[in-house]
């Protein structure tokens, strides 16, 4: 029986080599990323904008300006309509009315209910989600908060486990990942609400989970070859773990493009932004945070402080020699 | 490596077994196993089961203010009464503040004491000063209420409001709602299956301040419309139509408090009414009044609006009264019941934040997770088999137990599913084998390095369980950060999260250790195809 092998024995790809181009292209594209994000914004849910969002499904998919002038007939403010991936399903987005009243919320909802139905018959709401300012300003503080606490816990975590070297390459290409998903919600215009929060906060999980292990590696190379050159260690260890980085990005990709195929629409954002993550954290893994270390200057100790570094090292292993 | 002695298996396969067996109850309706001994079940949240999702807000500048015009009642009331009464005139509400003056400067020491009987004398509730008494201008008394005795107000009223809001859902005869408080300030409401809303919304957006209070017919029209009330009066509008207002006595003669109960019912023209029926305090109240006014009319009061204002033909004895007009349907009557019955709210609720989904798009959203599941599951148990075999099969076989095991787990935890919760599900099936992926390729690395079949493997699960724990640690921290901080999907997706690093550890190292261990010990194979 011949078992599939994705990565050749012995592979000897020099990946440090690339990483000044690397960063080149990082620095650039991340900077892209931000500049993307500012210029054209993210399409913030009702999560973190406030206001309304009623999701129709529709008998048959209508025609947008119909819809669009029967909503506006009723005078509840501007309206924003979005097909949600099936053109039955649209999602109808309006700002929160006026003064604190919470009974004219309830009232828009039933108006744009009644009116809808009444044009296309056999239209039926699916949910609707209303959010006041204040909540919504709370939500985004939570979100943000999430993130940068998740970051600063795992670089804390790295820098006690590891060497501090490796907390600051990891936190930065955390960051990294997180820029570039924000990008791809710009670029895309995809709506990105609490959902992605949580995708985001997976694509740190799972991109740390990818880093740790090539990390792990160096650790374990710098020990067995004492008197061998960083940049020799890194590309050891990449392409040692290159196997397991191939396999465990395509097992969850192809998990995750299940989820994206056959899913339902309600999850295409976050699947949408899993899927990239797991990408750009794999990429991050290799020319962020591996070559990171070399610029950094981790070096493997000299023998006679090593004994005391590796002892201690031991004593915190979980498992017992 | 090779030795795990049979008490150690029959532990690990008893555990799984266990841990699996309380994931079934979940496949069958909750009816279905009504039955069985033990029966947990998964929650299914808003999004899947369909329902709705209330953020309540109390209303503490409200509160602040009806907290002020009960003491300034209080006040009132106490310098009246005791045989002796003290003359106090001027009293006002400003900025938070009340005050008011006592005409005779001799009295003002007695003054204090009354007030130190009705603001606690030193430790309110709170333990500290629920208000602080200040004394200007030798006669003139100003009453604060101090931050200490506010926040016990609120915490107290929020407690009160949670109860009432409670007592009115189950009112509605829903099916398991969960309300809890949160914050300080803030109520969650969760009433799954509930198509529509609005029913519920109107039910909790009452206040159901009950209060009898007599017309003043005196008081002259053309001022009521201008909106100007005569001393010791109030214009308060008609609940059916807020144009016409009536002129009232300020002072209650009954309140909402005296109730026993209330129903909707029909009144001799057959229209909606609600007939409550007092306590025996109120009745007697209620009797007294009626007696010493025929007459002359009296004002129902709810939430500051008259519903009607009746004429007392003969006294009241019975302790019942209906309270009729005020444009009743059948449903707002019935809702006026249920409110009245279960107290009036502490202090205003609004509604800030809500989600309600229908039951058709959380059956679609369950039913395309279970497929995407399944193909997620399908794809990665092909693609692992062909990459490493018998290895990979192992693999697979803990990848499947730990799906199960974590929806037991959760069912035992009587945690909540969300859509993001499914997605924490194929992305378990996805990071679950990482660990095997690990250690497999471990495995095959000690091979080329010439290691023999046992001591490869034996060196492969160790060295790959280093990295698998450091690894998995990480994406805890992540997980129990979204735990804490995260709010609604968030949460729902880190349980899953949580849960399936933990026993994924379990089930993709101890248990694969040891189906690798039982074939190594039977068949002492000398090659491995990994």
């Amino acid at each position: 029986m011949r078992l599939l092998k994705l990565v050749p024995d012995n592979t000897n790809i020099d990946f440090v080599r690339l990483r000044y181009i690397a960063f080149a292209v990082t620095t650039l594209l991340t900077i892209g990323a931000i500049a993307l994000v500012f210029a054209r914004g993210l399409n913030m849910g009702v999560d973190f904008e406030g206001g309304l969002m009623i999701e129709e499904h529709f008998q048959t998919a209508p025609p947008l300006d119909e819809l669009r002038s029967t909503i506006d007939g009723l005078n509840v403010g501007d309206v924003a309509l979005q097909p949600f991936g099936d053109p039955k399903v649209i999602s109808i987005r309006l700002p929160q009315p006026p003064g604190t009243d919470e009974g004219r919320t309830n009232a828009v909802v039933k108006k744009v209910e009644t009116a809808v139905a009444a044009k296309f018959p056999g239209a039926e709401f699916a949910k609707y989600d209303t959010v006041s300012g204040k909540v919504s300003d709370e939500l985004i503080h939570r979100g943000i908060m999430a993130v940068l606490v998740a970051i600063f816990a795992i670089g804390l975590f790295a820098i006690f486990r590891f060497e501090w070297q490796f907390g600051i390459s990891t936190v930065v290409a955390i960051l990294h990942d997180v820029l570039m998903t924000l990008g791809f919600f710009a670029l895309t215009q995809l709506q990105f609400d609490l959902n992605i929060v949580a995708a985001v906060l997976t694509i740190i999980g799972y991109s740390i989970n990818d880093k740790i292990v090539i990390d792990d590696r160096i650790r374990e190379n710098m020990r067995r070859y004492r008197k061998m050159e960083m940049r020799e260690i890194v590309n050891l260890s990449v392409n040692e773990t290159l196997p397991r980085t191939v396999m465990t990005s395509l097992t969850v990709i192809l998990a995750l493009g299940a989820l994206l195929l056959f899913g339902g629409f309600v999850l295409h954002g976050f699947t949408a932004a899993m899927i990239l993550g797991v990408i750009v954290g794999t990429y991050s893994s290799i020319y962020v945070s591996s070559s990171l270390l070399i610029t950094l200057g981790l070096r493997a100790e000299p023998p006679e402080a090593k004994g005391k570094a590796a002892g201690k090292a031991e004593r915190i292993r979980p498992q017992g020699e | 490596m090779l030795d795990f002695p049979r008490w150690k298996i029959t532990s690990i396969v008893g555990l799984l077994a266990v841990l699996m067996a309380l994931s079934i109850p979940s496949f069958f309706g909750e009816t279905a196993t009504s039955k069985w001994p033990i029966h947990p079940h998964v929650n299914l949240g808003l999004d899947l089961a369909g329902g709705s999702y209330l953020l309540l807000e109390g209303d503490i500048k409200d509160l602040q203010g009806s907290r002020l015009a009960a003491m300034r009642d209080s006040v009132q009331q106490e310098m009246r009464t005791d045989g002796s009464p003290i003359g106090i005139g001027d009293i006002s509400i400003q900025g938070g503040k009340l005050s008011f003056m006592v005409r005779d400067v001799s009295q003002v020491d007695a003054a204090r004491e009354r007030l130190l009987k009705i603001t606690g004398s030193g430790a309110g509730l709170s333990g500290q000063r629920d208000w602080d008494i200040s004394v200007v201008d030798s006669t003139r008394f100003v009453l604060t209420p101090t931050e200490a005795g506010l926040q016990e107000a609120v915490k107290n009223a929020m407690a009160d409001a949670t109860e009432v809001v409670r007592r009115r859902i189950d009112a509605l005869g829903t099916k398991e709602p969960t309300i809890v408080q949160e914050g300080t300030d803030r109520i969650v409401v969760q009433v799954p299956g509930l198509q529509n809303p609005q029913a519920l919304k109107d039910l909790l957006g009452k206040t159901a301040k009950l209060e009898f209070k007599m017309v003043d017919v005196n008081a002259d029209p053309a001022a009521i419309a201008k909106g100007i009330a005569p001393v010791g009066d109030e214009i308060l509008p008609m609940a059916d139509n807020p144009q016409q207002k009536i002129a009232v006595h300020r002072t209650t003669i009954i309140s909402g408090d005296m109730l026993d109960d209330a129903q909707q019912k029909y009144d001799q023209n057959n229209q909606p009414d609600v007939v409550i029926r007092f306590n025996s305090e109120g009745g007697r109240r209620f009797a007294k009044v009626t007696q010493e006014n025929v007459g002359k009319p009296f004002a129902i009061i709810v939430d500051n609006q008259v519903i009607s204002y009746p004429r007392i033909d003969e006294p009241i004895l019975g302790g019942t009264a209906s309270i009729s007009g005020g444009g009743f349907t059948v449903e707002s009557a019935n809702n006026l019941a249920i409110a009245l019955r279960s107290g009036k709210l502490p202090v205003n609720l609004k509604v800030i934040e809500e989600h309600t989904v229908g039951a058709e798009l959380g059956n679609d959203s369950i039913h395309a997770g279970i497929v995407a599941s399944a193909i997620a599951l399908a794809a990665v148990i092909v693609f692992m088999a062909v990459t490493y075999g018998r290895f990979g099969l192992y693999a697979n076989l803990a990848v499947a137990i730990n799906l199960f095991v974590i929806l037991g787990l959760m069912a035992l935890l009587n945690a909540t599913l969300t859509l993001p919760g499914i997605a924490g599900f194929v992305l378990t099936i996805g990071t679950a084998v990482d660990a095997n992926v690990l250690i497999n390729e471990r495995i095959r690395e000690e091979r080329r390095r010439g290691r023999n079949v046992v001591q490869s493997v034996e060196l492969g699960y160790k060295e790959a369980s280093r990295t698998i724990f450091e690894a998995n640690v990480t994406h805890g921290i992540a997980g129990l950060i979204m735990l804490i901080l995260g709010s609604g999907p968030i949460k729902g997706f880190a349980i899953v999260l949580l849960l399936g690093i933990a026993t994924s550890v379990f089930t993709a190292v101890t248990f694969t250790r040891m189906l690798v261990a039982i074939w190594l010990r039977r068949n002492r194979p000398s090659e491995i195809h990994i």
